[in-house]
C-alpha cells in the first residue's frame, strides 16, 4: 500500500493527472463496453431479463450494495478498507427491530437508533484505526466479528416481523416512476461523486492514498478525515440496513453477511486501485450495475446463485488482474514518451 | 499491506535472537496458558460440571483442527498477509475426502488427496499473491466466495452419509487420548521448531518483518511467499481432515465463522498483526483458550450467541496490547 512513495511525488502535477484521467476514462469506457456486452448476452438467454419491469425491479437490490459502496470508494481510495459493513448491516438492523418490537420504541425512533448504531460502529473503527494505528485489515475484521456477534447476541438469533405498512414504502414503493430506494442511491451517489470532484476534503482523499506522509506534511488533516470516511461507511451501513429491513419487513442477524465482498467487487471493479490513490465514484455505480446485471441475468438463464459467487469472486481477481496490468502497460508507454523522467 | 509502520522498530524486531522479543513472545503464551487454567478453575468452581473429564476432552478436542489451521494461518500472517478463504477451503476438501470415501477410495488415500488439494489450491492463492503481486487479502476473499459458491452448487448442500467404518480418524483414541490432540500437538512443535531454526522459517519473519532489509539480504520474497501458502494448505489440509473425520456424517457446507476463527487464534496467540513476529504455539494455547471460553459460556448460563463478540472482543484486545508493546519498544528504542 505504501509502494513507491518517491516515485509518486516525483511526477508533477499537470502529467499526473492526465495520466489518472486517461487511465479512469479507460477503465469506465472498459466497464460500459462490458455492460453492454452482458446486456446482449444475457438478453439471449432469456426473454425475461432485458424488460423495464425486471431491470426496474434488480434496482431495489443494488441499492443496498450501492449505498455502502460510495463510502468503501473513498475509504479504498485513500489505501484503507472496511471489512465489516456487513456486520454492520446486521447489528443495525437488528437494533431497528430490537429497539421497536422488544423496547417499545415508535418505529421512526427505532430508525433513528438503527443509524445511529450505524454511526457508532462506523465511528469506533475509525477512532482505533486514526488514532490507535491499527491497520483498517484488521480492526475492521475483528469488529466484523464483534458486531455480528452483538447482532447474534442482542437478537439471540431470533427474528423480528410485523412492521407497519408505510415502513415498507422505502424497500418496496415507488416515486415518480422508480423504486424509492433507486432515487434515494441516485441522490447519495451525485453527492458523494461531487464532493470527491469537487472538494478539498475529496481530493485529499487522493492525496492521502497516493502518499499518507506527505498528505500529512502539506497540512492535510488526515486522521480526521480518515475518521469522517470510516463513520460514513457506518453511516451508510446504517441506511442500507433500514432499506433491507423495509425491503425484506423481517430482520434478521444473518443480514448482510458476505456483502463486503460484492462491495468491495463493485469498487474495485470500477477502476478504484485497490493499493489507493486512484477511484471514481462513476465508476463504483457502474462496478454496482454490472455485478447486479451479472446475479440478474445469470439467475434467469438458470444458473443457481451460488455459481454467481463463484462468478462474483473471480471477477473480483480478473478485475485486479487487469487493473495492475493496465497500469503497468501504460506505465511503460508514458515511460518511453518521456525518456527525460527519472525512474527508480 | 501494513508496511507502513515505523522501520526502524521493525528493523529491530525482525533481529530473530533478540532477547527482549523472546521474553515477550514467552509471556504472551504463558499468559494465554494462565488465562485457560483460570478459566478452568473458576468455571469449575462455579460449575463442577464444566471440569468434568468429558467436558474438558472436548474443550481440548473441539478445537484441535482450529489449532492445526491456525499453525498455517500464523504462516501467512508472520510474512504480512492474510488468508480469509480457509473455512471454504476446510468445507471443500472436507467433503472430497468423505466423497472419495464413500466411493470406494482406498481410506489412506482419501485421507492423503485432500490434503495434496488443499496445497494445489494454496499455490494457486501463493501464485496470486507472490508472482502476479494482488494483495491477499483480495485473492483470498475471490477464492472464499469461489470455493464456497463452487462447493454448494456442486453438493447441493447434501449430507454425506454412510462412511466407511475405518474412515473416522478424528475418533480413534490411541492411548486414551483422541487421534485430534496428537496431530495438534505434533505438527504444532515441528512447525515451531522449523520457524525457529531453518532458514526457510526465518526468511518468513524477514519477508513479514522488512521486505525490503529481506531482499537485500539475497532472500527470494515470492519463493518465500509461495512456501508459506502451499504449507498454509497443507495444515488447512490436514485441518479439514480431522474436521471431516470427527462426526458420522459430513455436512458439505461451508462450517460459518470457521476462518475468523482460525484467524483470532493465530492473532491471540500474539502472532503480531504486523507481521515479522509471532509463534505457532501461541496459536494452539488460543485456541484451546477459544474453545474453553465458549464451552464456559454454556455453563455459566450466557446464551452461546455471545460467542462471536467474545471473539471479536479478545481479538481487539491483543491487536491493542500488541500496538502498546510496539509503542514502548520504539520510545525504549528512542530512549
Amino acid at each position: 500500500m505504501s509502494a513507491l512513495p518517491e516515485t509518486k511525488a516525483l511526477d508533477d502535477a499537470p502529467s499526473f493527472s492526465e495520466r489518472l484521467s486517461s487511465a479512469l476514462f479507460r477503465q469506465e469506457g472498459v466497464l460500459v463496453l462490458i455492460g453492454i456486452v452482458a446486456l446482449v448476452v444475457l438478453a439471449f438467454g432469456s426473454e425475461n431479463f432485458l424488460t423495464v419491469d425486471n431491470l426496474l425491479n434488480q434496482t431495489r437490490f443494488l441499492a443496498e450494495i450501492g449505498l455502502i459502496a460510495l463510502p468503501m470508494t473513498y475509504i479504498i481510495i485513500t489505501g484503507g478498507i472496511d471489512l465489516s459493513v456487513g456486520a454492520i448491516v446486521g447489528v443495525s438492523a437488528i437494533m431497528l427491530g430490537v429497539s421497536w418490537q422488544n423496547w417499545g420504541l415508535p418505529l421512526e425512533l427505532a430508525i433513528v437508533v438503527c443509524i445511529i448504531t450505524g454511526v457508532i460502529a462506523g465511528l469506533v473503527n475509525g477512532l482505533f484505526i486514526v488514532r490507535v494505528g491499527v491497520p483498517p485489515l484488521i480492526m475492521t475484521l475483528a469488529t466484523l466479528a464483534l458486531y455480528r456477534g452483538l447482532a447474534e447476541g442482542i437478537s439471540e438469533s431470533r427474528s423480528v416481523r410485523g412492521y407497519p405498512d408505510w415502513f415498507e414504502e422505502l424497500g418496496q414503493g415507488s416515486a415518480l416512476g422508480l423504486p424509492t430506494q433507486l432515487w434515494v442511491l441516485i441522490i447519495f451517489a451525485i453527492l458523494f461523486a461531487v464532493v470527491l470532484a469537487r472538494t478539498t476534503f475529496g481530493r485529499s482523499l487522493y492525496a492521502i492514498g497516493n502518499n499518507e506522509l506527505g498528505a500529512r506534511f502539506s497540512g492535510i488533516p488526515v486522521g480526521r478525515n480518515k475518521l469522517i470516511i470510516y463513520s460514513l461507511s457506518g453511516l451508510m451501513a446504517g441506511i442500507a440496513a433500514w432499506i433491507f429491513v423495509s425491503r425484506t419487513t423481517t430482520t434478521r442477524s444473518d443480514y448482510g453477511s458476505g456483502w463486503e465482498l460484492d462491495v468491495i467487487a463493485a469498487v474495485v471493479l470500477g477502476g478504484t486501485s485497490i493499493f489507493g490513490g486512484t477511484g471514481t465514484i462513476i465508476g463504483t455505480m457502474l462496478g454496482i450495475v454490472l455485478i447486479q446485471l451479472l446475479k440478474n441475468g445469470l439467475a434467469l438463464t438458470g444458473v443457481t446463485s451460488d455459481a454467481t459467487i463463484v462468478i462474483i469472486g473471480s471477477v473480483l481477481i480478473l478485475s485486479i488482474l487487469i487493473n495492475n496490468y493496465a497500469g503497468a502497460i501504460f506505465g511503460a508507454l508514458t515511460r518511453r514518451l518521456r525518456p527525460t523522467q527519472r525512474n527508480p | 499491506m501494513a508496511a507502513t509502520a515505523q522501520p526502524l522498530v521493525q528493523a529491530q524486531r525482525s533481529r530473530p535472537a533478540s532477547r527482549f522479543k523472546l521474553s515477550s513472545l514467552l509471556s504472551q503464551e504463558v499468559i494465554l496458558a494462565l488465562a485457560i487454567i483460570i478459566i478452568i478453575v473458576v468455571v469449575g468452581s462455579v460449575n463442577a460440571r464444566y471440569v468434568s473429564e468429558r467436558n474438558l476432552t472436548s474443550i481440548f478436542l473441539g478445537n484441535a483442527y482450529i489449532a492445526v489451521a491456525a499453525i498455517g494461518m500464523s504462516m501467512v500472517i508472520i510474512s504480512g498477509n492474510i488468508d480469509v478463504s480457509v473455512g471454504s477451503l476446510i468445507g471443500v476438501l472436507a467433503t472430497l475426502s468423505g466423497t472419495l470415501a464413500v466411493n470406494g477410495v482406498p481410506i489412506w488415500l482419501s485421507w492423503v488427496i485432500p490434503v495434496f488439494a488443499g496445497m494445489l489450491v494454496g499455490a494457486v492463492i501463493g501464485f496470486f499473491v507472490a508472482y502476479l503481486k494482488i494483495p491477499s487479502i483480495v485473492v483470498t476473499l475471490g477464492f472464499l466466495s469461489i470455493l464456497k459458491g463452487g462447493l454448494i452448487s456442486i453438493t447441493n448442500g447434501e449430507w454425506i452419509r454412510d462412511l466407511p467404518d475405518s474412515f473416522g480418524l478424528a475418533q480413534e483414541r490411541p492411548f486414551g487420548i483422541p487421534m485430534p490432540v496428537y496431530f495438534m500437538i505434533v505438527l504444532t512443535i515441528l512447525a515451531a521448531l522449523w520457524m525457529r531454526y531453518s532458514a526457510t522459517g526465518r526468511a518468513i519473519y524477514a519477508v513479514g518483518g522488512n521486505k525490503e532489509a529481506a531482499r537485500l539480504s539475497g532472500i527470494s520474497e515470492p519463493r518465500i511467499l509461495m512456501t508459506v501458502f502451499i504449507l498454509n494448505g497443507f495444515f488447512v489440509g490436514i485441518a479439514s481432515i480431522l474436521f471431516a473425520t470427527q462426526l458420522e456424517i459430513i455436512q458439505t457446507a461451508v462450517p460459518a465463522g470457521v476462518e475468523l476463527l482460525i484467524i483470532t487464534a493465530a492473532v491471540v496467540g500474539g502472532v503480531s498483526i504486523l507481521g515479522g513476529t509471532g509463534t505457532v504455539i501461541g496459536a494452539m494455547l488460543a485456541a484451546i483458550l477459544l474453545s474453553a471460553i465458549g464451552s464456559a459460556l454454556v455453563f455459566i448460563n450466557v446464551s452461546p450467541f455471545w460467542l462471536r463478540a467474545v471473539q471479536g472482543v479478545l481479538i481487539l484486545m491483543t491487536v491493542l496490547a500488541d500496538l502498546l508493546r510496539r509503542r514502548r519498544n520504539q520510545a525504549s528504542l528512542k530512549g
